[in-house]
């Protein structure tokens, strides 16, 4: 989130400029909803029932003001010692003291014991102001917290004094440019302060809210009252933790999400092979549906090896397992997940969906995100985090969804379906938002059950058509083509039979064809062979034949010669000779 | 200071104990400055020769209103003997000064 915080910062602070000048609070999320943090030089109310963070969002404010905006502060405490109040922030990773040695915060506790006080006649608070000017002076102070200022009320009883008192305070810290947050118990009766500050402080008020409904508490933050300012004025859900506070902007998301055009592997050769042989789109949504036990979790760990055998980061938000539990089946199927959580690169998580509010686990994930920056998120299965409303689940999944598409997060969701019913419908109602399907069915057949695994739709590719079975051996996941013969998909034990008659008959044909050859072989030796003997005897033919014809010849010349020997033997000269005959 | 070997404090030494008294004041306002006046008086009043006090403007030593609690304006301290009490306004009203310092006056009618 830092950098999309930031751009909404600048670009909210550059909007905010001409009408109120405001000072950030640091707190997560606290500024983009505000558009720029609490109005500057100004008291702030932030009021609220027990325990629901006032103190907390104070402090938060103070101790980023000093280490991350150079405006040191003044913490007056008016119910916890300075120390109490370093130790409760210690937690958060905030070393108060440190702060305090290094002159950018000033500690006050005012203690109020009513039981050693006695009043006799009249008299103000001007010993309050005098500490606050001598506190403020001693750090050269922006930032100023009177936290729970109303608990002078049980220290005196002169309330019409209190109130103008109270009232010259205000007066004070605004006239001295004072950045002022100031917290306030929530009244019995439903107002929003039990001493009604809210009307002298009339610049910002904050109220914050701990509310349990179904057994799960949520924190809500809601701007009340932003003057000169717009601001948002849904109720945001917040959270305390380790890293502080931290606000979740709801509505804050436009669609304007980057797009790639890269392609990762879903770690499953014969997937890949259904995916225009490259895989899925990075930062796509992926979705993975099955009925319980048809190896949702195995497709999404293959996932999750693969990505972190490239060297990407995973993040692997389980609803049902542990870390322990997830990493142990796989590795039945040839995954060791071990070793990329030992390298650093797959971080796991689970924890119980009914653990927290929907809004808690958005918020989780988001902190999550923010504190690995994973490039995949896998969450299994959302299907767990149906309440009563599905309403609220779907916009959840939505903000998930467009959350981390903005950040060119690749995200697999897998969810359960049931058998009843049609099963081209997610309970969650997400398919829709979701830019990959894969469904994974059972089929139960011949005293058997089959998974089968066919990619229902892919955004942007041509993808398989084919429902393909899915098998679970302990070299991973494959896909096998399913046997398709007479219109029927044949699967498990009957398309093993199938293709074993078909491999039979396909052996007996090529025991068929080798015999014709050989039967075939045998009676082209004996022709050939025949044929070579009527060569040759055609060949001895054509010699006698040359014999007899030169032997003609050679007779005639000889006889020819006869005759002229004799004829001059005899003086005739062949003329003569013909005359005479 | 002499006390006598150990006894609850309050009634018995109360006669013979030093009050530490302070009186916290901002300025020379007109409620720190009649309070100083009836200060003044109910000391010589109730309390000849066993008390100290120090006026301390909290204008020209502000750290010393963190360091000493003080919040109202004017504010009368007894340091001395414990536990410390606290007394705010401009102490017009005298047998609650007294209440307030432990201090009982009818005690110190008796006790000459």
């Amino acid at each position: 989130m830092a950098r999309a915080s930031k751009r909404t910062k600048t670009a909210a602070a550059s909007r905010a400029s001409p009408q109120l000048k405001k000072s950030p609070s640091g707190i997560a999320g606290f500024d983009e909803i505000t558009g720029g943090g609490l109005p500057a030089g100004r008291p702030t109310i932030v009021c609220g029932g027990p325990g629901c963070g006032k103190t907390m969002f104070a402090m938060e404010f103070l101790i980023r003001g000093a280490t991350e905006f150079g405006e040191p502060g003044v913490l007056m405490t008016f119910e916890e010692t300075g120390e109490e109040m370093s130790r409760n922030v210690e937690s958060l990773g905030f070393n108060l003291q440190s702060l305090v040695d290094k002159k950018k915060l000033f500690l006050d506790y005012v203690r109020i014991e009513p039981s050693e006080i006695q009043e006799t006649g009249e008299y103000d608070l001007e010993g309050l102001f005098i500490r606050l000017q001598h506190a403020v002076e001693a750090v050269g102070a922006k930032r100023v917290v009177l936290d729970t200022v109303e608990a002078i009320f049980s220290g005196f009883a002169n309330e019409g004094m209190l109130r103008a008192e109270i009232r010259r305070v205000f007066r004070w810290l605004k006239d001295h440019g004072l950045t002022t947050v100031i917290t306030a118990e929530r009244g019995t009766d439903g107002s929003l302060t039990r001493y009604g500050l809210e009307e002298y402080v009339s610049d910002c008020v904050v109220s914050l809210d701990h509310r349990v409904t179904d057994q799960i508490s949520t924190r809500r933050m809601r701007i009340v009252k932003y003057r000169g300012s717009s601001h948002g004025t849904d109720e945001y859900p917040f959270l305390i933790d380790k890293k502080g506070f931290s606000v979740l902007p709801l509505s804050s998301i436009r669609l304007e999400h980057r797009v790639s055009k890269d392609r990762i592997s879903s770690g499953i050769k014969d997937l890949d092979v259904m995916l225009e042989d490259r895989g899925f789109f990075k930062g796509s949504s992926i979705l993975v549906s099955g009925t319980s036990g048809s190896g949702k979790s195995t497709l999404a760990a293959h996932f999750a090896n693969e990505t972190c055998r490239s060297g990407k980061r995973v993040l692997y938000i389980a609803f049902e397992e542990s870390s322990a539990q997830v990493t142990r089946n796989m590795r039945s199927v040839g995954i060791n997940l071990d070793q990329y959580l030992k390298k650093g690169l797959l971080e796991f998580h689970a924890w119980r969906p009914t653990q927290q509010g929907l809004e808690m686990h958005l918020l989780r994930i988001h902190e999550l995100v923010d504190e690995f920056d994973p490039q995949m998120v896998i969450v299994d299965p959302i299907t767990n985090l149906i309440s009563a409303n599905l309403n609220e689940v779907h916009a959840m999944l939505m903000r998930l969804l467009d959350f981390l598409k903005d950040r060119q997060i690749t995200a697999m969701f897998t969810t359960l379906t049931t058998n009843r019913g049609a099963e081209e419908q997610t309970e969650v109602g997400i398919s829709s938002l979701t830019d990959t399907w894969i469904l994974l069915r059972d089929l139960e057949l011949n005293g058997e059950r089959n998974r089968c695994l066919y990619v229902l739709k892919s955004r942007g590719m041509a993808h398989s058509n084919q429902i393909r079975e899915f098998v679970l051996s302990r070299t991973g996941v494959h896909l096998l083509p399913a046997y398709v013969g007479s219109g029927t998909v044949y699967t498990g034990s009957a398309r093993v039979a199938l293709e074993a008659r078909e491999k039979a008959e396909a052996l007996r044909e090529q025991q068929q064809l080798e015999e014709k050859r050989k039967e075939f072989s045998v009676r082209r030796s004996v022709l050939e062979s025949q044929i070579a003997a009527l060569r040759s005897e055609l060949s001895s033919g054509e010699a006698e034949f040359a014999r007899l014809t030169r032997q003609r010849n050679e007779r005639q010349q000889r006889v020819a010669l006869d005759r002229e020997e004799m004829g001059k033997m005899r003086g005739v000269t062949p003329a003569n000779q013909v005359v005479n005959s | 200071m002499k006390t006598k070997p150990p006894k609850p404090p309050a009634a018995a030494n109360a006669t013979i104990t030093t009050l530490e008294l302070r009186l916290y004041v901002a300025g020379q306002t007109p409620k720190s400055l009649i309070a100083l006046k009836n200060l003044k008086k109910i000391c010589e009043e109730h309390l000849q020769g066993r008390y100290r006090l120090h006026v301390i403007d909290l204008v020209k030593t502000p750290q010393l209103a963190q360091d000493d609690q003080i919040l109202a304006i004017p504010t009368l301290v007894r340091n001395l003997p414990q536990p410390i009490r606290k007394i705010i306004g401009d102490l017009s009203d005298t047998r609650r000064v007294l209440v307030g310092l432990d201090v009982r006056p009818e005690k110190r009618v008796e006790a000459p």
